[in-house]
C-alpha cells in the first residue's frame, strides 16, 4: 500500500516550565496530542512515534514565560496519501451510489457510483448487497471485503478520502492478487508458446 | 416498493402516480444536477417542502418523508455551494417536530451526509447535538406523559445516528467531543436546557461511543456543577454569622421546624428555606440528581470503577481547587456509598496521600483533611477498620511532625500540623464509641495522639474551640485521657488562633460533607449520610442505664448496649445500606417524634436541643430497644 512512510526527525519541542517536572511524560504527551492529526510540517497523518531526547539540557527562551526547547530525535510512522495513490482498506457499507471504506482502521474513504467502472455492477444476492464484476465471475465486492482504490483527493482536516475504482487494478485485493499471479503464468506459458512457433 | 403519491409538485394534480425509489431518487437528483445549468424550479420546491414543518397535514407528512428518504439516496449529487439553501434547510430542521417515521427519514438522511463527504461532517454532527434539546415551546411539554414520548423517540434516534456514523467514520466521535462540549448552554441560559443537554452528554458516556468520549464529558460535566455551584453564594445559605455551634440543628429537624415556625427553637445556622427559590440551587439539584441516576446505571454495568477514576481526577482538578465548593462534592460521596470497598477507600486514600505529600501547596493539603474528615465522620457505609487506618495514618503523621517540630503554639507556621489534628478530633467526635471498645485500636491510636495533644505545640488551644470541647467531652467520658489544663471556651465556635491557622480562607470552619441543603440530592443521599443526631456520644452511656424496663441489672446492660449500638456493629461487618440506613433514620424520626423534649435552654451548643435533658427517665420515656417498638 502507498501512503506509508517511516520518516527520521529532528525535533526541537518548547515545554512550558510548569511541565518542568516529568519531562519525559509531558513529551510524550505532547506528540500524542499530534496523533491521527494531519500536520502540515510533517506533510502527514502521524500515525505512531519513537522519541528520544537528544541532549539532557534545554535552552531557555527568553520571554514572559520561559519555555524551554528540547533537542529530540523520532522516529515517525505518517500516512499521506497522494492524488493517483492506490491504497487498501475494508468495505464498511455498501449501496447503489457508493462503497464506504475504511483505511488502516482510522481514515474514510467513499468510492460514489460515478468513480466505479462500468465493470462492477450493483446486485442484490440473498439480502446481500455487493457489486460483481460482469466480465470476471469471481470479482465480487461486498461488505468485509478488502479492497484496493485509486486516491482522487484527501480532506486534510476529516482525513477523508475520494477514491476511485476506473483503473483497472484497483477492486477486491484477493481476486486482484490472484488474477496478476495467473496472468504472469499465462503470459509466460504463452509466450514460451509463441516462442515455438 | 412502490409508493402512491397524492400530490407531487410538478405532476398533473388530478392524476395519482405509483413511483419506486429508485425513481423517486432519480427525480431528486435531477433537480439537483438542474440547477448547475441555471433551472431551479424543481430545486427551489424540494427546499419548499424541506421548511414546511408546522401543522401538516398526513400527506405532507408522507411527502417530506418520501422527499427526506430520496435525498438519502442522492447525498453523492448534493454540492455544497450550489444547494446550500438546501442544506441550510436541513440542518435547520428539529425532530422534536415531527413524527417518528419523519424523524427516520431524517435521520438518515443526515447519517448519508455525514459519512459521504468530510466537509458535511461537522454540520451534520452539530445539526444531531442541537437536536438535544427541543424547541424552546416544548420544554414545558416534556414533562407530560406526550412530551416524554417524543423525547424517548429523538433522543434514540439522535444516539442512533452518531453510533452509525462512527462506524463508517473512526474519527468522528473526536469532533463530536469538540462540538458537545462547545455546544455546552451556559448556566445563564433561561430556558434551562442544560438539564436535558446534561443527559444527553451523560448519555453518550455510557453509550457505545463512551469509551472513546467518556471521560472528557464527565469532566466538563462536573465543571458545570462547580460553575453552579460557585454561583451560590455562601450568604445565602448562612442565615446568622458563625456565633452558634457547628453540630446544632442538623437538617432532618427542619421539616419539623418549619411547622412550628418558632425563632428561638435554635438559631438556623444552615437553612434550606433561603434556598428555596434560588433557581441555580434547584438547577444544581436537578444536575446532581442526573449524576447520581448516571452512577447508578455505571454501577448496575460495572463500570463504576473506571468512572471513578476519572470523577477523582476531576475532582482534584475541579472541586478541591473551587473555593469551597458546597455540594457538587456528594457526587464523589455518592459514587463512594455505591461502591465501598474500592471506590470509598480510594477517595480517603487519595485525600490522605495529598495530605501527607510536602510538595503540595498548603491551602490543597489543608482542605484535602478537611475533605477526609468531614467524609470519615459521615459516610455511613465505611468499615471501621478502614477509619482506624486512616485515622492512624493521620496520627502517625501529626505524631512525626510533632517529634521534627520542636517550637512552641504558632497557629500561622503549622497551619497544616492543625488543621491534621482537628481533622482527627473531628472524627473522633462521631465515631469514638467504635474506637473505645476495641483495646488494639486504643493503643494503637490513642496514645499516639495524647502525645499530639500533650505537645508544645498545643492543637487543643489552636483548633476550633467547639470541636475540641466536644472532643475532650466524650474523651473525658469514655475515659481515654485526662487534659491537665482546662479548656475554657464558653460554647464558643471560634477563636482567634483556629482563624489564625484557618487563614483567609476558613479552612478551619470547612466541613465539606455538612448535611446537603439540596432536597433532591439530599433524598439520594439521606440513607447513607451520618446525622450528628445519629451519633451517640460516649458521655451518653450514663443514661442508657434507665433504657431497660425491666430494671438495670449488668447483663441487661450489656445487651442494651449491644442493642443500642447494633447498628454501629453491624457497620463493621458491612451490612448492606438500603437495611441499615432506612432503618436508622425512621427509628431516630420516630424517636423524636415520641420524646417529649423541652427546648433547649443549656449552654451546650454541641448537639443543640437533643443534648441533657435528651434522655429521659425510663419510666416516662418510650423503651428504644427495638422489640418493644
Amino acid at each position: 500500500m502507498e501512503g506509508l512512510s517511516v520518516a527520521d526527525a529532528n525535533l526541537v519541542m518548547y515545554l512550558h516550565p510548569s511541565k518542568s517536572r516529568n519531562v519525559s511524560q509531558s513529551i510524550l504527551r505532547e506528540l500524542g496530542s499530534l496523533l491521527f492529526k494531519f500536520n502540515e510540517t510533517f506533510d502527514g497523518v502521524l500515525l505512531a512515534y519513537d522519541v528520544n531526547i537528544l541532549d539532557k539540557q534545554a535552552k531557555i527562551l527568553s520571554g514572559v514565560h520561559p519555555y524551554f526547547g528540547l533537542r529530540l530525535k523520532a522516529n515517525l510512522l505518517l500516512f499521506s496519501p497522494k492524488p493517483d495513490m492506490l491504497l487498501e482498506g475494508k468495505v464498511v457499507k455498501l449501496s447503489q451510489e457508493s462503497i464506504h471504506v475504511i483505511v488502516l482502521g482510522f481514515s474514510s474513504a467513499i468510492i460514489t457510483a460515478e468513480n466505479i467502472r462500468g465493470e462492477f455492477k450493483y446486485r442484490t444476492k440473498d439480502k446481500e448487497e455487493l457489486f460483481a464484476s460482469k466480465s470476471h465471475k469471481r470479482h465480487v465486492i461486498k461488505v468485509g471485503t478488502m479492497i484496493r482504490f485509486l486516491v482522487k483527493s484527501f480532506d486534510e482536516e476529516i482525513l477523508h478520502i475520494i477514491g476511485s475504482l476506473i483503473s483497472a487494478h484497483t477492486g477486491s485485493i484477493r481476486w486482484l492478487d490472484r488474477h496478476l499471479e495467473e496472468d504472469s503464468e499465462f503470459d509466460r506459458s504463452f509466450s514460451k508458446l509463441k516462442s515455438f512457433i | 416498493m412502490g409508493l402512491e403519491l397524492p400530490k407531487y409538485p410538478e405532476m398533473e394534480e388530478d392524476q395519482v402516480f405509483n413511483f419506486t425509489d429508485s425513481e423517486i431518487v432519480s427525480h431528486v437528483k435531477q433537480a439537483l444536477a438542474s440547477v448547475l445549468s441555471g433551472d431551479n424550479n424543481s430545486y427551489n420546491q424540494l427546499v419548499g417542502v424541506m421548511h414546511h414543518s408546522k401543522h401538516l397535514a398526513p400527506d405532507e407528512v408522507a411527502l417530506l418523508e418520501t422527499t427526506l428518504k430520496a435525498l438519502a439516496g442522492a447525498v453523492s449529487s448534493i454540492d455544497i455551494t450550489y444547494h446550500d439553501s438546501l442544506l441550510s434547510a436541513i440542518f435547520c430542521m428539529s425532530m422534536w417536530n415531527y413524527g417518528p417515521h419523519v424523524a427516520d427519514a431524517l435521520a438518515e438522511l443526515i447519517v448519508s451526509l455525514a459519512i459521504s463527504n468530510g466537509k458535511y461532517l461537522d454540520l451534520c454532527l452539530g445539526m444531531l447535538v442541537s437536536n438535544f434539546t427541543p424547541p424552546p415551546y416544548f420544554l414545558d411539554k416534556l414533562k407530560m406523559p406526550h412530551g416524554l414520548e417524543r423525547k424517548g423517540q429523538v433522543l434514540s434516534r439522535v444516539h442512533a445516528a452518531f453510533k452509525k456514523i462512527a462506524d463508517y467514520v473512526p474519527l468522528a466521535p473526536l469532533r463530536l467531543l469538540t462540538i458537545v462540549l462547545q455546544g455546552m448552554p451556559t448556566i445563564y441560559h433561561k430556558d434551562r436546557a442544560i438539564v436535558i443537554y446534561v443527559e444527553n452528554m451523560l448519555k453518550l458516556e455510557s453509550g457505545e461511543i463512551g469509551e472513546l468520549v467518556g471521560s472528557t464529558i464527565l469532566m466538563a460535566v462536573v465543571d458545570r456543577l462547580i460553575e453552579l455551584d460557585v454561583e451560590i453564594g455562601w450568604d445565602a445559605i448562612l442565615q446568622d454569622d458563625f456565633s452558634k455551634g457547628i453540630f446544632e440543628m442538623e437538617l432532618e429537624d427542619v421539616d419539623d421546624i418549619e411547622e412550628s415556625a418558632e425563632p428561638d427553637v435554635g438559631e438556623f445556622r444552615l437553612s434550606r428555606k433561603s434556598l428555596a427559590g434560588n433557581s441555580i440551587a434547584e438547577l444544581l439539584d436537578n444536575l446532581l440528581v442526573l449524576t447520581f441516576e448516571h452512577l447508578e446505571s455505571c454501577e448496575r454495568e460495572g463500570r463504576l470503577a473506571k468512572v471513578f477514576e476519572t470523577l477523582l481526577q476531576s475532582f482534584q482538578v475541579t472541586v478541591l481547587s473551587a473555593y469551597k465548593s458546597k455540594f457538587a462534592q456528594f457526587v464523589m460521596f455518592y459514587a463512594c456509598a455505591l461502591d465501598p470497598e474500592n471506590c470509598g477507600m480510594r477517595f480517603a486514600t487519595m485525600l490522605a496521600d495529598l495530605f501527607v505529600q510536602d510538595s503540595q501547596p498548603q491551602p490543597t493539603r489543608m482542605s484535602a483533611v478537611s475533605y477526609l474528615a468531614s467524609y470519615l465522620s459521615r459516610a455511613k457505609f465505611l468499615a471501621a477498620s478502614s477509619i482506624s487506618s486512616m485515622l492512624k495514618r493521620l496520627v502517625d503523621w501529626c505524631l512525626e511532625y510533632c517529634e521534627a517540630h520542636d517550637g512552641d503554639i504558632n497557629p500561622n507556621a503549622h497551619r497544616v500540623f492543625y488543621a491534621g489534628c482537628q481533622a482527627i478530633m473531628y472524627v473522633l467526635c462521631f465515631r469514638m464509641k467504635v474506637f473505645v471498645d476495641v483495646p488494639r485500636l486504643k493503643s494503637e491510636l490513642l496514645i499516639p495522639l495524647e502525645q499530639v495533644l500533650k505537645h508544645k505545640l498545643n492543637p487543643l488551644k489552636v483548633c476550633l474551640p467547639s470541636v475540641v470541647e466536644e472532643f475532650l467531652r466524650q474523651a473525658k467520658a469514655a475515659s481515654l485521657f485526662t487534659v491537665c489544663k482546662t479548656f475554657i471556651f464558653d460554647g464558643l465556635l471560634e477563636s482567634e488562633l483556629s482563624r489564625a491557622f484557618g487563614g483567609l480562607e476558613r479552612l478551619d470552619t470547612f466541613f465539606p460533607f455538612d448535611p446537603c441543603l439540596l432536597k433532591k440530592c439530599d433524598s439520594f443521599i439521606r440513607p447513607m449520610f451520618v446525622f450528628w443526631s445519629m451519633v451517640k456520644p460516649t458521655y451518653n452511656d450514663a443514661f442508657d442505664d434507665d433504657d431497660d424496663d425491666d430494671g438495670s441489672s449488668d447483663d441487661d446492660l450489656v445487651q442494651d448496649f449491644v442493642n443500642e449500638n447494633e447498628d454501629i456493629m453491624n457497620d463493621e461487618f458491612g451490612k448492606s445500606l438500603d437495611e441499615q440506613g432506612v432503618d436508622m433514620d425512621d427509628f431516630d424520626y420516630a424517636l423524636k417524634k415520641m420524646s417529649i423534649t423541652p427546648k433547649a435552654t443549656s449552654n451546650y451548643k454541641f448537639g443543640g436541643r437533643f443534648q441533657e435533658p435528651a434522655r429521659m427517665p425510663s419510666r416516662i420515656r418510650p423503651s428504644t430497644s427495638p422489640e418493644s417498638l
